[in-house]
């Protein structure tokens, strides 16, 4: 008896180790090296000094460059996750209800841009907004303007890229809760006296709030990460937090500076999820997964 | 004055989904205090109509009246509706409270009537402390009650019920109906059912609609429609009947005989032989005999007015109160139910099946 039971306690424990084993060697133990390089110190002759030092920490928290980066890098993430917001909702909309026999075909095309790199999809901004983009190139045949306006480089196409490349995120995260919605339910309230912009409001809205959560959440974390897309269409002025990382990183190999970094943005980021978690339940955004 | 008004006309009105057409030139009226039901088999327009009249659904043609009022283009939110649905449909987001007052919002009532008001609904459905949970911490049944308080409370001009029992399962199913049936009475509310489920029609109902194809096949008091189907449909799809097909034979007489294509000859009345006597002197007919107005008996006792065929039981069903009985006559399985007196017959016994000529109902023939 005692050995069986102890089996049975062992048995989950079994079951579990190849995804421990995974997250171990993947998450675990590289995040555990970047917070001990983090107390290195690089000295002026290139190497790294292994020890407990501070002076990372220092620099990255006391510095006002890094602060007003951050904040930029967030205020770009906000932008981009409530235009996505607005943007997300109508097509989101569109799809859940649609009675086309072909809804699948609809979600698929909005998997289709994952389909083609993300570098690759931010590049081609610059054939459009360029100054031989197709904007400028039409604008002058039309004799509109004479030589080509300058749209690149700035934050709106570093927004714009954002919103690009998010997109689908939030449409997903938003469709899911929309579809979960029984269409009784709006059709109730309107037998009660909503017209159906009060329907919406009342029930379709609140109801789809935890999509619309989910989908923002997603779309703020992954935003404020990137470092490809204001690499690509921002100018000088337009560097976002994980550019810093990887300026740190891989022009200057400061790897012990891009550890305590890239920390930073970690646990802001996390303290955010937290918050999220807390009120919400991350579980939403694993059902767009589905 | 108390001249009976209806709550609800429908006048030639008809449905069509492109090519197909759900809901052909439907006459029906729905009398002020009834309890008017829709029923029929899935797909047989029941609900289309139901969602006609709600405004759920538009109309192709023909009008619709409610309090005779022409209301084909009035918006949904405009009618004074109550819906049920089998789903119950009640907002998950709002505490139970929020849900029945959320009618009484939109009709602009002032805050401390509304509370008044939610308060006697749920007294009416006997849910009285629950004002302040969420949908989610009730059971199905008390859902329900709910979806139907919330219908309720805004005193609608018509109910509308889309199959509310159906998600119920079997005992909540038939006190829920003792229930509703009781509501509709106290507050003498014009009411439409659809259902799927005879027994719920035909306890429910002071007027029962049955619908085929997209139209009414008979319409009528539930008592009327059972004993008096007018078509083969009708009386298979209310209970069981054998039907088989004769001829109707003799002269106009108390008691006709009916000659079985499988052989028998049976007793009918002049009355049910009435119903088709004007169709042109043909004698071609069909009889309907209901399962459970057959007797079985193991003696022939001759009586007046009733023929006794004698057959043996081929299987038995036992349902406890009643058995049912496949009886084979000349190679013909009869289907029978009878009350259990002591046992059930037992399977391979010689009976006699006795049937009166009043339940031999007879239809036309080759009708369909």
């Amino acid at each position: 008896m005692a050995a069986e039971s102890a089996r049975g306690r062992r048995q989950p424990w079994i079951l579990l180790s190849p995804s421990l084993a995974t997250i171990s060697f993947l998450l675990i133990i590289p995040m555990m090296f970047i917070v001990v390089y983090s107390f290195w110190l690089r000295t002026a002759t290139g190497a790294d000094q292994v020890g407990f030092y501070l002076d990372n920490w220092q620099e990255v928290l006391t510095d006002r460059y890094y602060r007003d980066i951050l904040f930029q890098t967030f205020q770009i993430a906000f932008y981009t996750t409530v235009i996505c917001a607005l943007v997300g909702y109508i097509p989101a909309y569109f799809v859940a209800n649609t009675r086309m026999r072909s809804k699948t075909l609809l979600l698929l095309m909005l998997m289709l841009p994952f389909w083609i790199s993300y570098i690759i999809r931010t590049m081609s901004w610059i054939n459009i907004l360029g100054s031989s983009g197709a904007i400028n190139t039409f604008l002058i045949w039309t004799g509109a303007i004479d030589s080509p306006i300058s749209m690149l480089y700035n934050q709106t196409t570093v927004i714009l890229g954002l919103v690009h490349y998010l997109l689908p995120f939030m449409i997903l995260n938003i469709y899911v809760s929309l579809d979960g919605i029984e269409k009784n339910l709006t059709e109730a309230a309107q037998s009660l006296g909503c017209n159906g912009w009060q329907a919406f409001r009342e029930v379709t809205l609140p109801l789809s709030f935890p999509g619309l959560a989910a989908g923002s959440l997603l779309c703020f974390v992954l935003a404020s990460g990137t470092y490809i897309t204001p690499l690509v269409l921002g100018g000088p002025r337009d560097a976002m937090f994980a550019n810093l990382v990887f300026e740190a990183i891989v022009t200057q190999l400061n790897w012990p500076l891009g550890s305590a970094l890239s920390l930073v943005l970690l646990a802001l980021l996390g303290v955010l999820v937290a918050v999220y978690s807390r009120y919400l339940g991350v579980d939403q955004i694993a059902k767009s997964f589905r | 004055m108390a001249e009976t008004r209806n709550a609800v006309e429908l006048r030639n009105v008809v449905k069509r989904f492109g090519e197909f057409t759900a809901v052909q030139r439907m006459n029906l009226t729905v009398p002020d205090n009834s309890f008017v039901t829709f029923l029929g088999p899935s797909g047989c327009g029941k609900t289309t109509t139901l969602r006609m009249i709600a405004g759920l659904t538009d109309i192709t043609d023909g009008d619709l009246l409610i309090r005779d009022k022409r209301v084909n283009a009035l918006p949904i939110h405009k009618r004074n509706l109550g819906l049920v649905f089998q789903s119950y449909a009640l907002f998950p987001h709002k505490t139970i409270f929020d849900n029945i007052a959320f009618g009484l919002k939109y009709r602009k009532i002032p805050r401390s009537m509304i509370g008044e008001k939610v308060k006697r609904a749920l007294d009416l459905v006997q849910l009285p402390n629950v004002g302040d949970r969420y949908p989610n911490q009730l059971s199905g049944g008390q859902q329900q009650r709910i979806a139907l308080a919330r219908a309720i409370v805004i005193e609608p001009d018509v109910l509308l019920l889309d199959e509310p029992l159906s998600a119920l399962d079997a005992n909540l199913r038939e006190e829920m109906r003792v229930e509703l049936k009781r509501i509709q009475r106290e507050l003498g509310i014009a009411t439409v059912f659809v259902t799927h489920d005879q027994s719920e029609a035909l306890a429910m109902s002071d007027k029962l609609v049955v619908m085929n194809n997209g139209m009414i096949e008979q319409e009528g008091a539930p008592e009327d429609v059972y004993n008096n189907p007018v078509s083969a449909f009708v009386a298979d799809f209310l209970g069981h009947s054998n039907i088989i097909a004769g001829e109707l034979d003799g002269p106009d007489q108390e008691y006709m005989p009916v000659h079985l294509s499988s052989g028998e000859t049976l007793l009918t009345t002049r009355q049910q032989a009435g119903r088709v006597a004007r169709v042109e002197g043909s004698k071609s007919v069909r009889a309907v005999i209901r399962a459970e107005k057959i007797d079985l008996s193991t003696e022939n006792i001759p009586q007046d007015g009733m023929v006794a065929l004698p057959g043996r039981i081929k299987t038995v069903d036992y349902l406890g109160q009643t058995a049912r009985y496949f009886v084979t006559v000349n190679g013909r399985d009869w289907q029978v139910i009878n009350p259990i007196n002591a046992h059930p017959h037992a399977e391979g016994a010689d009976v006699f099946m006795n049937i009166a000529a009043r339940n031999c109902v007879i239809l036309p023939g080759h009708a369909d």
